[in-house]
């Protein structure tokens, strides 16, 4: 009796885990491995189009990358300028949510999840109609003189990085409320009465306290941000193409499996490699 | 940059303060002076406004109606970055993100002073945890970051330290011990200390002055021994130790004394502790003060007879007793264990007797379960 209790002690972490890896084993590893084998691949001479066969051609990484690097720089571009854009206006809101809202919390929390209600591509379809010459954006910018009566908002860089901006908010917003909820008032209190006033205070108690939250905001709109395709689809043009654009024509019309690989596993790659930089750098792990 | 010198010191005064959240008044019409260098106790029960006092003074809070002075300066709607007076939170609010070094230097290098290592390794010498500099908050036990939290205080060298109350998460030993502490680094520093407290026996063992609060005002106000000894009013009999208040009348005088009738029975004690306004009154005697001797056996001083022993507690230190007396009133007597076993059983019939002077008397129409039926060891400030 009493060995088996202690073997099935053993084993259950073991099950627990189990459907989990199964899952990920199935639907995450096997693609992952599929997709690495498919990037060195070459087309069969005198097959089909879409016909490859492995030739471990590492060669299409670099042709791959110099090829498309106009659009990796801009994917990064536009990626790091949406975070910086969310975070400025995630990091008030949330900071107002925490710690000014009072019994008004819940409701602006559930606000900022309700876009979550209707769909991604819905949602961005609709900026296209905002962002449009009879929309409410664009009529008053001209009449007061900020854009130029032949400027247009639509099918441009500044819409996609806007349109990421608008999706990646609460992903950055909730973070950080998280992060500045738990900080102890008591805490800024003690910083006033330590001879700082509020910007000090922000400076250096306040922000430091939440960089935890701004870590994991930032990452999760840098991340998805930078693999985006479907703002750069909706409301750019084709000068404004990022990598994830590049990689959908790639597999879907020109069917060219090898290179898209090539060019998912590079820019995997590059946001993992910016990614530890950029916690390294922020110092988490030191942070309670 | 805060002016720290010597013409922002001085005595606190408010003046008239009145605090008021919509409806709730919290301190009403308050005027206190605490003088310069002393240890001042605010003590009285969760919801009394003493807490609202403190963050007043810090300049958390603003008041309603009034001013604050410190010296001859109005600090009444300085910011608190602006006073020079620091306070020690009561879970101590240290800064979970920086060292304990940099805890305690905080308040130095927002004043713009550049090297603070001597100030601050001081003031870790002083409260005898130099070997933490490097160590986080998260890292320390209670006691140690209530430490820090004095130390982050005190290396500022305010005018004005204020504690809130600063041992309230420590265990009954540790609380004893930071106690004794506390007044040792509050002597050897020479600061202004303004402690608020809902426990008398730390405020008693304290301060050098204590001001009792009770309903957003000051119930009286004067160092321990006299409000324990003379107490104005039934609640700070009753939340200061405990009291027996007895219905009665003054009679006349006879000298320096009156004459008081409990019940038929006639006391004499001095007119200078009568607090009553008119001959009703209620005639109060600690329980220590009074002796306990069985009928027939020789007292002196004021007596009260007919009563008999109801129950016998023993708690170590003493033995307290109930009696019983003819009126229906069970009065309470604590008797010294210095002579070996309780000398009384449950049914004894017994005399009360007790010196004279040790007798207070309060207005008759006072209420005499005030400051009963707070639990003075309620540790939540929902103030």
């Amino acid at each position: 009796m009493r060995m088996s209790k202690t073997l099935s002690k053993v084993k259950l972490p073991y099950l627990l885990l189990l459907p989990g890896f199964l899952f990920l084993f199935t639907f995450f590893i096997l693609p992952i491995l599929n997709l690495a084998q498919t990037s060195t691949q070459t087309p069969i001479a005198g097959g089909d189009t879409g016909e490859y066969e492995q030739t471990l051609r590492f060669a299409n990484y670099i042709d791959a990358f110099i090829e498309n690097r106009e659009q990796f720089a801009r994917s990064f571009i536009f990626a790091i300028c949406a975070t910086l854009l969310a975070l400025a206006i995630a990091y008030p809101l949330a900071y107002a949510i925490a710690f000014k809202a009072g019994r008004f919390k819940n409701i602006l929390l559930v606000l900022i999840i309700a876009p979550f209600f209707t769909s991604f591509l819905l949602r961005t379809v609709a900026w296209k109609q905002i962002l449009g010459e009879e929309g409410f954006v664009v009529p008053p910018l001209r009449t007061f003189g900020i854009i130029s009566e032949s400027t247009t908002l639509t099918s441009t860089s500044f819409a996609v990085v806007l349109g990421m901006t608008y999706n990646f908010l609460p992903f950055m917003t909730l973070p950080l409320y998280a992060s500045l909820e738990r900080i102890d008032p008591r805490t800024m209190e003690a910083s006033g009465d330590l001879y700082a006033n509020g910007i000090t205070t922000f400076r250096r108690v306040t922000l430091p306290l939440s960089m935890p939250g701004v870590v994991a905001g930032t990452l999760l709109t840098f991340i998805p941000a930078a693999g985006d395709y479907v703002n750069a689809a909706i409301l750019g043009n084709p000068n404004s193409k990022m990598l994830g654009n590049v990689i959908e024509s790639r597999f879907f019309k020109i069917v060219d499996y090898p290179t898209a690989a090539a060019l998912s596993f590079t820019l995997m790659a590059a946001i993992l490699i910016l990614v530890t930089l950029y916690i390294r750098k922020a110092g988490t792990e030191e942070l309670v | 940059m805060v002016d720290v010198s010597s013409a922002t010191r001085g005595d606190l005064r408010l003046t008239r303060i009145t605090k008021s959240y919509g409806d709730f008044t919290a301190v009403d019409d308050l005027s206190l002076t605490i003088p310069e260098g002393s240890f001042f106790a605010l003590l009285g029960p969760s919801g009394c406004g003493k807490t609202t006092t403190l963050r007043m003074i810090a300049g958390l809070e603003e008041p309603t109606v009034g001013s604050i002075h410190l010296g001859t300066t109005d600090i009444t709607t300085k910011r608190p970055y602006q006073r020079p007076i620091n306070t020690v939170f009561q879970n101590y609010a240290l800064f979970p993100h920086l060292t304990i070094f940099e805890n305690i230097a905080f308040g130095l290098r927002r004043r713009g002073i550049k090297s603070v290592d001597a100030d601050v390794n001081k003031v870790l010498d002083l409260v005898e945890l130099p070997h933490l500099a490097q160590r986080k908050p998260t890292q320390l036990s209670g006691g140690q970051q209530q430490r820090i939290a004095l130390a982050r205080a005190i290396v500022n060298r305010p005018a004005l330290l204020l504690l809130d109350e600063p041992l309230g998460a420590l265990d009954l030993k540790l609380r004893r011990q930071m106690q004794i502490e506390l007044k040792w680094i509050q002597r050897e520093v020479g600061l202004t200390f303004v402690h608020v407290t809902h426990d008398q026996e730390e405020a008693m063992t304290m301060a050098d002055t204590i001001a009792v609060m009770n309903e957003g005002g000051i119930e009286q106000m004067g160092s321990p021994a006299d409000l324990y000894d003379n107490p104005k009013t039934a609640f700070v009999a009753n939340f200061l130790g405990q009291s027996n208040l007895i219905k009665g009348r003054i009679e006349g005088t006879a000298g320096d004394n009156l004459v008081v009738d409990l019940y038929g029975q006639k006391i004499s004690m001095p007119k200078s502790r009568s607090h009553a306004v008119d001959s009703s009154i209620y005639a109060g005697i600690r329980p220590e003060k009074f002796r306990i001797s069985l009928v027939g056996t020789p007292t002196r001083g004021n007596v009260l007879s007919g009563g008999h022993i109801e129950e016998v507690s023993y708690i170590g230190v003493s033995t307290q007793y109930q009696v019983a007396m003819p009126w229906g009133q069970e009065l309470m007597v604590f008797e010294q264990n210095d002579d070996g076993v309780p000398p009384f059983d449950k049914g004894d019939q017994v005399v009360i007797s007790w010196e004279p002077n040790f007798t207070f008397a309060l207005r008759g129409d006072e209420d005499v379960e005030a400051g009963t039926e707070v639990a003075p060891d309620d540790l939540d400030e929902d103030e």
